[in-house]
């Protein structure tokens, strides 16, 4: 077992460097299922994916098959996807709808959208049993709490409450949802499916990783530079999702220019940078629709909130600004799953929705020009880990110069490696909880 | 293999003679004008579609850009019920000046990505010219493809349908718009598509 072979957890993270086998040891990651993934507030689905009753999502929580399900009165019910006659996952399809009841293929077990048992076939069966107090229904997740539509659940019966938990990283549901003049939004109905061949913690990693940009993705963002100043010298304009791939030219000095801020629980946010605020026809229209639905004041607030990028650890990376959802499952210590969403604002004028479907086809579809690197780095970089050609792994980039406030971190400049110190801070706290 | 490339051989030399009024005509931008080009209209399909797969398995980006028409796009919805790339996610959406963004990527010294083996291999079949537009002389074409990738030391097998919509140019048929379904679209992708499949 790992207190066996690692009498000191501990030992693994230090301040400024992270010993390899917390991204190679399959018994390290065995302990992330258990004290991060089953604990924590892990993303479900949001509530738009389950419009009816009986519309279902399939997904998973560490190792569980989970199943979050619409109910008859609104309600949103995640279940274990097991039936408690045989053990049959119940909803066979990746999402649907149920019908009138959740039913299992083998025997036909039935159950109400909450889990409870509505039928057992053939009563007679069990007469003289003590089938009575057997529990026929289907196991549902301790907790389930949503917020602004963000549905998570939590494999734990106690902890923090979902907002308390998010803390002040709610602010990537607000900022995509007072996005929109309604306040709310809709998911498209699409998820793209990318495996990573990595660890799960490459990928949270990368995510405000300032340094990366210019040198992974270089070859993308001159590519694109080069397309951009033609179409611009050829008609006039520089269309907008080509500089959503030429900002990967950007230099050193401007990601260094930014900041990011680490909040407890891992959670960390970076500050924005692409100029998604232009003032073109379609931006202004879409202001005026915010501004005549709240309000000049609140207008101003909503779309002055600098955010690239935020993490909520362990499993979400949401890019608000172009309402772009990654949520990752780790299946094995080098091997995630990530699921890429985006959604629509509602009410919002549809030239905006045009603005994130570039994004989502562009950057996040499976043939991503730019993930194409990302995931290339990531292997290399398991691979590497996996070896015994060295034991650590640096975060020391401007060590020293976060500006601690209370339990928030605040990075130096936008290239120190203060997010990943504290993801790790966040990390060994879940690893070494009772 | 297919029925109709399997009666190649027996076709080709009556093929032969028919070949240069029709090609004449092509060549002018019009339309073909008797069912007696119809067997000349398939193989010039195929010739096409032949010509788009050796440009892919060949690297030859250029050429593969040079197939679509001005205006032309490559598209591969999530799943077989999209009905237009417009306004809808896609997995691929790309005209021409973003197909180029596309090459100019990955023949970058600095695209990462492509540097271990990387290399593909395209059966095109099943061709069958499904409509030819009086007016415009348009061709509507589907047929299917398998596509075996290697990856560093991995293969990666994508099957799928592909259709063409075609138009007459100066140059001969061009792509206005090629939709390619994969079969395997909306399953997990093990890595991503560095180019057009």
């Amino acid at each position: 077992m790992l207190q066996e072979r690692i009498p000191n957890l501990k030992a693994l993270v230090e301040p400024d460097r992270v010993h390899r086998l917390c991204y190679a040891d399959p018994d390290v990651f065995d302990l992330e299922i258990a004290r991060i993934f089953d604990r924590c507030w892990i993303y479900a689905g949001h509530e738009s994916q389950v419009k009816k009753p009986g519309d279902f999502w399939t997904f998973q929580i560490g190792r569980q098959p989970m199943v979050m399900v619409r109910g008859h009165r609104g309600a949103v019910h995640v279940l274990y996807n097991r039936c408690p006659h045989r053990g049959v996952q119940v909803c066979g399809a990746r999402h649907g709808n149920a019908g009138e009841v959740l039913t299992c293929s083998y025997h036909s077990w039935r159950f109400h959208y909450d889990g409870t048992n509505e039928s057992v076939p053939l009563p007679r069966g069990y007469e003289e049993t003590t089938f009575a107090g057997y529990d026929r229904n289907m196991k549902r997740a301790p907790r389930v709490e949503s917020y602004r539509g963000f549905v998570f659940a939590s494999l734990a019966g106690d902890g923090p409450s979902l907002q308390e938990w998010l803390g002040p990283a709610r602010v990537a549901f607000d900022d995509i949802c007072d996005r929109s003049p309604e306040g709310e939004v809709e998911v498209v109905m699409n998820c793209y499916r990318v495996v990573q061949r990595s660890n799960w913690k490459f990928f949270m990693e990368n995510q405000l990783d300032a340094v990366h940009p210019s040198v992974t993705h270089e070859s993308t963002g001159r590519a694109a530079a080069d397309v951009e100043f033609q179409i611009q010298r050829r008609t006039g304009e520089k269309p907008l999702h080509y500089h959503m791939l030429s900002a990967f030219t950007i230099p050193f000095e401007k990601w260094d220019s930014l900041e990011t801020i680490g909040y407890p629980h891992g959670h960390t946010v970076l500050g924005g940078y692409m100029g998604l605020r232009p003032q073109d026809p379609d931006t202004v229209a879409y202001e005026k629709v915010l501004a005549k639905a709240y309000g000049e004041r609140k207008k101003e607030e909503f779309l002055s909130r600098n955010i690239h990028h935020v993490l909520v650890y362990p499993c979400l990376s949401i890019q608000s600004p172009l309402q772009q959802l990654r949520a990752i499952r780790p299946i094995a210590p080098d091997r995630t799953l990530s699921e890429i969403w985006h959604f629509r604002l509602k009410g919002a004028p549809e030239a905006i929705y045009r603005r994130s479907l570039w994004y989502y086809n562009l950057v996040n579809s499976p043939a991503t020009m730019v993930n194409a690197d990302d995931l290339e780095n990531w292997q290399k970089g398991q691979w590497g880990l996996a070896s015994e050609g060295g034991d650590w792994v640096s975060f020391h980039r401007d060590y020293g110069r976060d500006k601690v406030e209370g339990d928030v971190l605040r990075s130096s400049n936008g290239c120190s490696e203060a997010p990943m110190r504290n993801q790790f801070r966040a990390w060994l706290q879940y690893m070494t909880a009772a | 293999m297919t029925a109709v490339a399997a009666k190649k051989p027996k076709q080709r030399a009556p093929a032969k003679k028919t070949a240069r009024p029709a090609a004449a005509r092509a060549a002018r931008g019009a339309a073909p004008r008797r069912a007696a080009d119809g067997a000349h209209l398939q193989r010039e399909v195929e010739a096409l579609l032949y010509r788009q797969s050796e440009a892919l398995d060949g690297k030859d980006w250029k050429g593969f850009i040079d197939l679509f028409a001005p205006g032309g796009v490559y598209w591969m919805p999530p799943a077989p019920h999209y009905t237009s790339w417009d306004g809808q996610p896609s997995i691929f959406a790309e005209d021409r000046d973003m197909m180029t963004v596309r090459m100019k990527r990955v023949t970058h010294p600095h695209a990462w990505s492509q540097q271990p083996d990387w290399g593909t291999n395209h059966v095109v079949s099943n061709v069958v010219v499904e409509k030819v537009d009086p007016k415009s002389g348009d061709v509507h074409v589907r047929s299917r493809f398998h596509m075996v990738e290697l990856r560093r030391d991995e293969l990666r097998h994508f099957a799928g349908a592909y259709r063409h919509h075609l138009g007459r140019t100066k140059d001969g048929l061009r792509i206005k718009l090629q939709r390619v379904d994969m079969v395997n679209a909306q399953a997990p992708y093990e890595y991503v598509l560095q180019v057009w499949v």
